[in-house]
């Protein structure tokens, strides 16, 4: 496929253990976007960006990245390709600047030292680029795995988790620099584990659990495929239970008994909205207010992940 | 091949070492000057001569391949198994390099190291026992060839290991007892029949033979086995470190 940057094929792997991590995984990126793989804990994601960045052997399946097969042609698809890991594994000793010409050199490029410092200043690392890099912080150690995984001018870009363990202001900040990047033309594939991440930044969302990717969508058709809507009714008078001519309608009456809410598909031609009202009012319930709500990624990620283990 | 690869991994390395530049030469230099002091002066006045050379003298070649084996090794096996312990080995592994540009880089790093200090630990020994070399091209060749091969012994001990308790025991536990009974202070002559063909087994025997031979020009092995052996050890190390990196046997899983 021609707009596909990474394709990844039937690929499986299975852990020493005998653990299977990922189960027949197919995955097509495209170039250009933002993608966000969301899932649980030991859901596998972080084996399948070490299976396509040459970390993990994958048992079976192939990955191709920028038109080259990872395993074959490493060298070519590994010069593509940068990584920032889940783990802050960094130097101890090394310079900020001296670890990122490191990296560069290590990826194949000519030393470029109007390159590393663009770097170092999009991440706000130009005036600690002296510093011993343990005497950075968390946030900074992070920063310093991006300027390397940027050091050679990657046209992938795999970061596992890069705002777990960030707080607020980092956290916009690195929004901001994946924004940045996407724009220069670079791929991103993100893992995260906050939904409203993924809603804020992606432009299409892959859910795995279990080694198994279930849904590969759109941010947008993913929201308004699985998405419910919630219409909320605030009523006059309270009620002590939902009168039984409304039986079997997905009602649900809020503890307090002033508040009902009736929960629909917002993608289907007839939400059953107009019926409801109706039988209401034949029923004597009296309206004050309402108002209708989409369900967050949240709500659907936990809906995919209980449907699965159920 | 990933040239600038090379020159990253080397120069990253070389940077380590010269971030420790005194213990890194200070430890072997003091060791060896209390070797020529012991052994050299106290015990060597009253040794005589061994193979028409000195003892003083004679104790050079040994002592110099003693360093070598151990720089060489704990030099390479830390440089590989601290990307490995701190997880930075990620990087190593998800860029575009192969066995070639690690080897090259880390192994050459760990030899260039050895080599620097086989010269200084020569130059130290000139100030406790006056020596000539009979063969210095050849002496340089050894302090190549040994560096090299035993910084690859090193550097697959590195990989191998997943502690620093087995880090530090193949170096105390093998080439310690072997570089000692490998004819660093005595010649293999002296031993009892038996044993001296016991000794032919251990890999040392040529390396210091082959050493002793381009300092004094006699050696107690042919010095083409020597070579022929320290270049069977390195092929070896080679093959067993290709294999490392083809099957990620203990770095990937
Ligand atoms: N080296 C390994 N050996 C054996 N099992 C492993 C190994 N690495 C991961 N696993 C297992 O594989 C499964 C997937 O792990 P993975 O790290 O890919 O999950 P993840 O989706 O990244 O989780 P998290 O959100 O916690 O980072 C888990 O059950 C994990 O325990
Ligand atoms: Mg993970």
């Amino acid at each position: 496929m021609e707009s596909s940057i990474v394709s990844v094929r039937g690929v499986s792997k299975t852990y020493a253990g005998g653990l299977q991590a990922l189960k027949r995984v197919d995955l097509e990126i495209k170039r250009g976007e933002i993608f966000a793989l969301l899932g649980p804990n030991g859901a596998g994601k972080t084996t399948l960006i070490g299976v396509i960045c040459g970390l993990i052997t994958a048992s079976s399946g192939t990955v191709i990245a920028d038109g080259h097969d990872v395993v074959a042609d490493f060298r070519a698809a590994r010069m593509k390709i940068g990584l920032v890991p889940q783990e802050l594994s960094t130097d101890a000793f090394e310079t900020v600047a001296a670890t990122v010409t490191f990296s560069r050199g290590l990826f194949g490029k000519r030393k470029d030292a109007a390159h590393v410092e663009k770097v170092l200043r999009a991440l706000t690392l130009w005036d600690k680029r002296d510093a011993k890099i343990m005497t950075l912080s968390g946030g900074m150690k992070r920063r310093v795995l991006i300027a390397k995984a940027l050091s050679h001018e990657p046209t992938i870009l795999f970061l596992d988790e890069p705002t777990a363990g960030v707080d607020v202001e980092l956290r916009h900040d690195m929004w901001n620099i994946v924004r940045d990047l996407r724009a220069s033309g670079v791929t991103i594939i993100l893992t995260t584990h906050y939904i409203q991440e993924a809603e804020e930044m992606a432009d299409r969302i892959g859910v795995i659990n279990k080694g198994e990717l279930i849904v590969v969508e759109d941010k947008e058709v993913l929201m308004r495929r699985l998405g419910k809507r919630r219409l909320t009714l605030k009523l006059v008078k309270k009620l002590d239970a939902i009168p039984a001519a409304l039986d079997g309608r997905s009602l649900e009456l809020a503890p307090s008994g002033h508040e009902l809410s009736y929960t629909f598909d917002g993608a289907s031609e007839d939400t059953g909205i107009g019926a409801l009202l109706a039988e209401l009012g034949k029923a004597g319930v009296e309206i004050n207010d309402l108002h209708t709500d989409e369900s967050s990624l949240e709500d659907i990620f936990v809906g995919l992940v209980k449907g699965e283990q159920a | 091949m990933n040239v600038y690869a090379i020159k990253a991994i080397y120069r990253f390395e070389m940077a380590r070492t010269f971030r420790t530049i005194v213990q890194s030469i200070a430890a072997p230099v003091l060791s060896t000057s209390l070797y020529f002091v012991v052994f050299g002066s106290a015990i060597g006045s009253r040794m005589g001569e061994v193979g028409g050379v000195d003892y003083g003298s004679f104790i050079i070649p040994g002592l110099v391949m003693l360093s070598l084996l151990g720089e060489s090794i704990s030099n390479a096996s830390f440089g590989i198994y601290l990307p490995k312990w701190s997880g930075t080995i990620y990087e190593l592994l998800s860029a575009p390099v192969g066995v070639a540009e690690v080897v090259i880089g880390y192994v050459g790093a760990a030899a260039t190291k050895s080599i620097l200090l086989g010269l200084l630990i020569l130059a130290t020994a000139r100030v406790f026992v006056p020596y000539e070399i009979v063969h210095p091209v050849w002496l340089v060749t050894f302090l190549i060839l040994t560096s090299v091969t035993f910084s690859m012994f090193g550097f697959i001990i590195g990989l191998w290991a997943d502690s620093f308790q087995k880090l530090q025991t193949i170096p105390l536990m093998v080439v310690t007892p072997l570089t000692f009974l490998g004819g660093a202070f005595y010649s293999i002559d002296m031993l009892p029949p038996f044993w001296q063909t016991v000794t032919l087994f251990n890999p040392v025997v040529y390396l210091i033979s082959g050493m002793r031979w381009a300092f004094y020009g006699t050696a107690e092995v042919n010095v083409v086995i020597s070579i022929g052996a320290t270049a069977g050890f390195m092929v070896l190390c080679l093959i067993a470190i290709t294999y490392v990196f083809r099957t990620g046997y203990k770095l990937k899983s």
